[in-house]
């Protein structure tokens, strides 16, 4: 039995990304994991998504849909505001993170509960909700199997949809046996012992918890509904048993129409499980008398996000539904696991939203890709993630030197005889290493690159020597 | 005749002369006149692509003089093309991009021929390079030049769709991560047991040929020097 140590405390969360990431490229049970499962989920989403004849259209569509949304964000909201206020739920509008925990605090409060259970929720990781009950002498107990696996080891999510994604099943039951209190004695780490043993310890959550909290997939404006898509129903228990739901929701989570579903529960749980469909999908509409919850509190969270949607390139990292294809895609996530990137939103599309999210922070996460487009070719709404990226690094700032050295380059190739002047340098230069055709070892920062690859020697005659003896 | 213009790159132009010459051979070979307009140097996807917008800019305002008079520019780069055709609107407005053709889009779409007439008697596996693939959507036309190559013994790739880790100042800013995606490229490809690894961009092959070069593995090559091959 291992003594448990959570991954986030091992990778430097406000180190730039390079080194986190190196840390992890470090840890080889890590990689192995994360290999493995992304490897998975890969598979089955290409396969999935490869059943549909229509998938691009529906690609289409779904970015098309999120685009209007975001041109009508302001009215959307409003309506939204107005029809679920109607159905009966009582609508907040938080600003930023700390006024929506204090309006969380608050309701919990005003409801006489000490604790509640959680779905699942991206938007109250981002604010961290749970931290701040904390502070505030609340508990907040994840439902979630991956989210409950992450919470008992003190360890933050490194995945959107997998958040435990870090962990195999052998490292999950030391978790499970050392922390949950409940676990039965000699578990194993075959799969259905350790949900068994997560069933029956969250079940009497389920029983006693009079306030739950939740996110939302969706909001319809034109009814006032939220959407949960889910995989082990302990988001409908959290949904339906609590006298009151609290839900907070990221307005870019807007949709117009009821209608609009069609579209995206095609692309959802394909894109993000790799499953056709997904077990568990809950629609609920403000209250209705002797079915749910007696209190329904939808707090609408902008923390950052009108401030993207200023952006008109940016903008478009609004439309993510938090699938998380573009992570298992990704061979930097793959390699390197969500902790380094240092956000609730890791990989490509953590790359491109925390930066705007929380402008000034987060400058080394535009770089932590090599542009290779995997990202944009899953995306269900199209996100043209290297896109993004490259205007994020030409909107950010640069280290002085790099700029120095950026510039000298422009100013050589900008000049075609300068240019050419520089490249006869260099073959000049380069003349001790040609005979053995590479060089292995060089200075920083070159260093950089010779640290793995061998750098070519320039050429003894290049083409324009070539061409100019055969024009002759 | 038609003319057609050459833009080497950069890349081919301080490194590998081989490749811009086996595009003049192959085009000429099919009866096209080239031009190479030597005023030019660099499409400016290094600086762009590094955040470097005002430079880019200016760079590619240098290509639409240099290549503006031309109806077909052809390059052995499948991500100088994807700059030119994705980038260059954005930066200057310029649309002279759909005029750019990676050399297998002209062969295959322009010139409509996929046996060039090569013969090359090797084993060889082909990397398809992330910006010729995804986002210049080249498909499968390198291969299919490749697959009419005479005495060719092509052999599949694992994983091939996966970056080699090069990614431009990608391969500096992050190098760690870099070359551990670099050390699996090279795996794959030395597990193929092909005497060469060919891919539509020098410089993807660079950074694979310099890993390779230490751990052992296929010689890189970039395809148009197999279509030039007669031997």
């Amino acid at each position: 039995m291992n003594d448990i140590v959570p991954a986030a405390s091992l990778i430097p969360a406000d180190a730039p990304f390079p080194k986190a990431a190196k840390v992890a490229l470090g840890m080889p049970q890590l990689r192995k994991n994360l290999a493995h499962a992304t490897g998975t989920i890969r598979a089955k989403r290409a396969k999935v998504a490869g059943e549909l004849d229509d998938w691009e259209q529906l690609r289409d569509t779904a970015a098309a849909v999120k685009a209007g949304v975001q041109r009508r964000l302001p009215e959307l909201a409003m309506r939204f505001e107005e029809r679920a206020t109607a159905a009966g739920a009582v609508v907040h509008w938080a600003r930023d993170a700390a006024e929506a925990n204090a309006i969380a605090a608050r309701l919990v409060r005003e409801a006489g509960a000490e604790e509640v259970v959680k779905v699942k929720s991206m938007a109250t990781q981002e604010i961290e909700l749970n931290e701040h009950f904390a502070a505030e002498g609340l508990r907040a107990f994840e439902t979630d199997l991956a989210e409950l696996i992450v919470q008992l080891a003190e360890d933050k999510p490194s995945h959107i949809l997998v958040p435990a994604i870090h962990y195999n099943r052998t490292e999950i039951r030391d978790i499970f046996d050392q922390r949950m209190g409940d676990a039965p004695a000699g578990l194993t780490d075959d799969p259905a012992a350790l949900a068994e043993a997560a069933r029956l310890h969250l079940r009497r959550r389920f029983l006693s918890a009079t306030v739950a909290v939740s996110g939302a997939n969706f909001a319809i404006a034109e009814t006032g509904s939220l959407v949960v898509v889910e995989s082990e129903g302990n988001g409908r228990m959290c949904l339906t048993m609590p006298e009151t739901l609290i839900s907070i929701v990221g307005i870019e989570k807007l949709l117009p129409e009821t209608a609009d579903l069609e579209v995206f529960m095609q692309l959802l749980p394909r894109s993000s499980t790799g499953e056709r469909m997904n077990p568990y999908t809950s629609v609920w509409t403000g209250v209705r008398e002797g079915d749910g919850p007696r209190h329904v509190h939808v707090i609408l969270l902008d923390n950052g996000r009108t401030n993207v949607l200023a952006d008109e390139v940016g903008r478009q990292a609004l439309s993510c539904i938090r699938c998380s294809a573009c992570l298992n895609v990704c061979p930097v996530y793959e390699r390197t696991g969500g902790h380094a990137y240092g956000h609730v939103y890791p990989g490509p599309i953590g790359a491109i939203l925390a930066p705007q999210l929380e402008p000034g922070r987060h400058d080394d996460l535009p770089y932590a890709s090599s542009l290779c487009g995997a990202c944009y070719e899953v995306c269900p709404v199209k996100i043209d993630i290297p896109e993004v990226l490259v205007h994020l690094r030409q909107q950010g700032p640069h280290a002085a030197g790099e700029r120095a050295a950026m510039g000298a380059a422009e100013a050589v190739m900008a000049r075609p005889r300068l240019w050419r002047t520089a490249l006869r340098a260099a073959r000049l230069g380069s003349m001790p290493w040609r005979r053995k055709g590479f060089v292995r070892r060089m200075p920083w920062p070159a260093s950089k690159w010779t640290v793995s690859r061998d750098l070519p020697v320039p050429p003894k005659e290049s083409f324009r020597d070539w061409w100019k003896e055969r024009e002759r | 005749m038609e003319r057609v213009a050459l833009f080497i790159t950069c890349v081919n132009d301080a490194l590998f002369p081989e490749t811009p010459k086996a595009v003049v051979t192959v085009l000429e070979r099919l009866g096209y006149e080239v031009d190479f307009p030597a005023a030019q140097t660099c499409c400016g996807q290094m600086h762009a692509n590094s955040g470097y917008k005002d430079d880019a800019t200016r760079l590619a305002r240098a290509f639409d003089d240099v290549f503006g008079g031309y109806d077909a520019i052809v390059t052995p780069s499948g991500s100088c093309a994807a700059m030119a055709r994705d980038q260059y609107p954005h930066l200057t407005g310029s649309g002279i991009g759909r005029r750019v053709h990676e050399l297998s889009e002209f062969l295959v779409d322009v010139a409509g021929v996929e046996d060039v007439g090569a013969h090359f008697p090797h084993t060889v596996t082909y990397h398809p390079t992330c910006h010729g693939t995804r986002a210049l959507g080249l498909g499968d036309k390198p291969l299919r030049l490749l697959r009419a190559v005479g005495g060719i013994d092509l052999v599949g790739l694992p994983a091939a769709d996966q970056c080699c880790g090069f990614g431009g100042t990608f391969a500096l800013k992050n190098s760690e991560v870099s070359s551990a995606m670099l050390a699996d490229k090279c795996a794959n490809a030395a597990a193929t047991g092909a005497e060469y690894l060919a891919a539509a961009d020098n410089s993807c092959l660079t950074h694979i040929g310099g890993g390779v070069s230490r751990s052992g593995g296929p010689r890189p090559i970039h395809y148009a020097e197999i279509l030039a091959s007669t031997a």
